[in-house]
């Protein structure tokens, strides 16, 4: 058991960034790993994706043609179990992604793996791989070991290696899927409705209210606000699917992504972790919140306690 | 025949303030606990609850793994529509990770044959994001996650399902029954609990399991049966934010000024 494996994510005809900040991880593991770093891509037309994946660091790229264009977890852990078998790797890195939820811990069941997911480091120590992760709403840190596992893997949180760039020279192979009776049809893909016409991933001021507002009643107060900052006006998940503010606004890991936003206020809301992973890319973050242990604080920039509704009438009588 | 929807929940625990790591350096110390019913298992049962109040006979069943401590959450499940709770716990599933867990849950479906299964996308607490499906893993059957609308009519062979992506994308999905389904929030907009229907489930028995309930070894659980080992726990060092003190006005006139200057720079 040598070498790492490394699993590229696709959606839609595209390979999703998250494959090679993986690859990024493999190539600085690749000392530890005792072997070659492999880069395994999986779907109908999987030879594709190969060019694009010959970065810095990739030793092998094996493409495994299966399924439709489109994940489904059957195939998907059929081609990978097939590709772990070829290489018996030591470790295995995915994207901890809605993907990997649909298919890692089946694999890892049936293979009998070290197991261990969202992952933000790795490291081996005298040979064995250990992993870190978060706990209790990552109040924590949690340093993993797989005791008497040949094979570990990880799915590896997004945005936390540099992604892999350069070039590379990799052999490639073809590897047969063995067939697979996949219980799931992927279908059309939906975009969240545009409910009203905002357009998040334009947006470069965005005001955000989370639970601690409290009641669906303070909305209009806060739309004021956000009207007259000039700001747009965004909430997290548990406004929207309370239906508060039309899903469009929703921002976080799950909500449209705020790709432009360069200000982030944050009011009321607390930072589950995928409202933070989908918004750390924010350089100006600001956080109000009356509990001064949320977790937005540690990765804004400027922090208030107190009161948001009492904030943002004192803060609306600046504009 | 009626349908039987098994719901697997966890009792997930919160930290309170100022919390210490234990002196093995591999926990936290259990008198900061605060336990609750996992955020993602309210809206899993609201799922399998509208389906029997959709008409139809249908069995709504928790189960849980846990200690005595987990009976609250479940009769909090009780209470909001379950028909029967189970609780399975032996002292050697004392550090299981998901995978013993997901094994221990996957024996108690052989035991219980239910028509669906569902399991909350992630746990508040540990959030592995791989349990329900793990379960799916060892059964060999239909699975899928991150699922935030299923159309499901009673007797079917297949279910209609929308998986919530990334980036404000869903996508339709169609899936063999019987199948283990992760729930995602926002599925539906759960109930609370009546006085009427808490004092109801106070009086409603828990059936409690052990391993040879389910044709368990204590090999299959604990640390024998997990993925993983926690080798150390600590608290890490957090980045802080810079804090704008003073009082509301001058706190109010600091973050307008930081917002113009922005404003200013980015016309």
């Amino acid at each position: 058991m040598s070498g790492i494996l490394v699993i590229a994510e696709h959606r839609r005809g595209e390979l999703r960034p998250v494959s090679f900040e993986l690859i990024a991880a493999a190539e600085s593991l690749k000392a530890a790993a005792g072997g070659p770093v492999t880069v395994a891509v999986v779907g109908q037309s999987p030879e594709a994706f190969v060019a694009a994946l010959k970065v810095s660091g990739v030793d092998e790229i094996i493409t495994l043609a299966a399924g439709s264009g489109d994940f489904d977890p059957d195939t998907q852990a059929a081609a990978v179990s097939a590709a772990i078998a070829a290489r018996s790797p030591s470790l295995v890195l995915i994207p901890h992604s809605v993907d990997a939820f649909g298919y890692a811990g089946v694999l890892a069941a049936q293979g009998g793996y070290g197991f261990a997911t969202d992952v933000f480091k790795i490291e081996s120590d005298s040979g064995a791989w250990v992993a870190t992760r978060g706990g209790y709403g990552q109040k924590v840190n949690v340093e993993l070991e797989f005791p008497g596992k040949a094979v570990v893997l990880l799915t590896v949180r997004a945005a936390v290696y540099k992604p892999a760039e350069g070039s590379s020279n990799p052999t490639v192979t073809a590897l047969a899927v063995p067939s697979v009776s996949a219980h799931v049809r992927p279908g059309e893909y939906v975009e969240v409705s545009q409910a009203d016409d905002v357009d998040m991933t334009a947006a470069e001021f965005i005001m955000s209210i989370g639970r601690g507002i409290g009641e669906e009643a303070r909305i209009p107060q806060f739309r004021e606000l956000a009207d007259a900052m000039g700001a747009t006006l965004g909430c997290s998940r548990p406004i929207a699917d309370s239906g508060w503010l039309p899903k469009s606004r929703q921002v976080g890991q799950s909500g449209k992504t705020a790709s432009a936003c360069k200000l982030y206020l944050a009011m009321g809301i607390s930072g589950a972790i995928q409202h933070l992973a989908g918004m750390k890319h924010v350089s100006t973050i600001v956080a109000v919140n009356a509990d001064p242990g949320a977790s937005i604080f540690s990765v804004a920039k400027y922090g208030i306690v107190g009161d948001i509704m009492e904030f943002g009438e004192e803060l609306k009588t600046h504009f | 025949m009626a349908t039987k929807i098994l719901v697997a929940v966890k009792q997930v625990i919160a930290l309170d303030e100022d919390f210490e790591i234990r002196a093995d350096g591999k926990d936290v110390d259990a008198d900061f606990f605060l336990r609750d019913l996992n955020e993602w298992d309210d809206f899993s049962l609201e799922e399998a609850v509208k389906i029997k109040e959709a008409g139809g006979e249908v069995e709504v069943v928790v189960v849980t793994v846990g200690p005595e401590e987990a009976d609250e959450s479940l009769r909090k499940c009780l209470a909001k529509g379950a028909d029967r709770a189970v609780r399975i716990w032996d002292e050697t599933m004392e550090g299981s990770d998901s995978q013993a867990i997901a094994r221990v849950l996957a024996a108690a479906i052989k035991h219980e044959k239910p028509d669906l299964v569902f399991a909350g996308v992630q746990s508040s607490d540990h959030s592995f994001a791989s349990t329900g499906i793990a379960v799916a893993g060892l059964l060999g059957w239909p699975h899928a996650a991150v699922v935030n609308q299923f159309d499901f009519s009673l007797g079917a062979t297949q279910a209609v399902i929308r998986r919530e992506l990334e980036g404000g994308v869903l996508q339709m999905m169609n899936i063999d029954l019987p199948a283990v389904l992760s729930i995602q929030l926002g599925i539906n907009t759960p109930r609370y609990a009546s006085l009427r229907t808490i004092k109801q489930a106070a009086a409603k028995p828990i059936e409690s399991w052990g391993l040879s309930e389910l044709s368990l070894s204590a090999s299959d659980v604990g640390e024998a049966g997990s993925a993983s080992r926690v080798r150390r726990m600590y608290i890490p060092e957090k980045g802080r934010a810079q804090m704008i003190e003073g009082s509301l006005a001058e706190q109010a006139a600091k973050l307008a000024a930081i917002i113009k200057e922005f404003k200013g720079a980015s016309v």
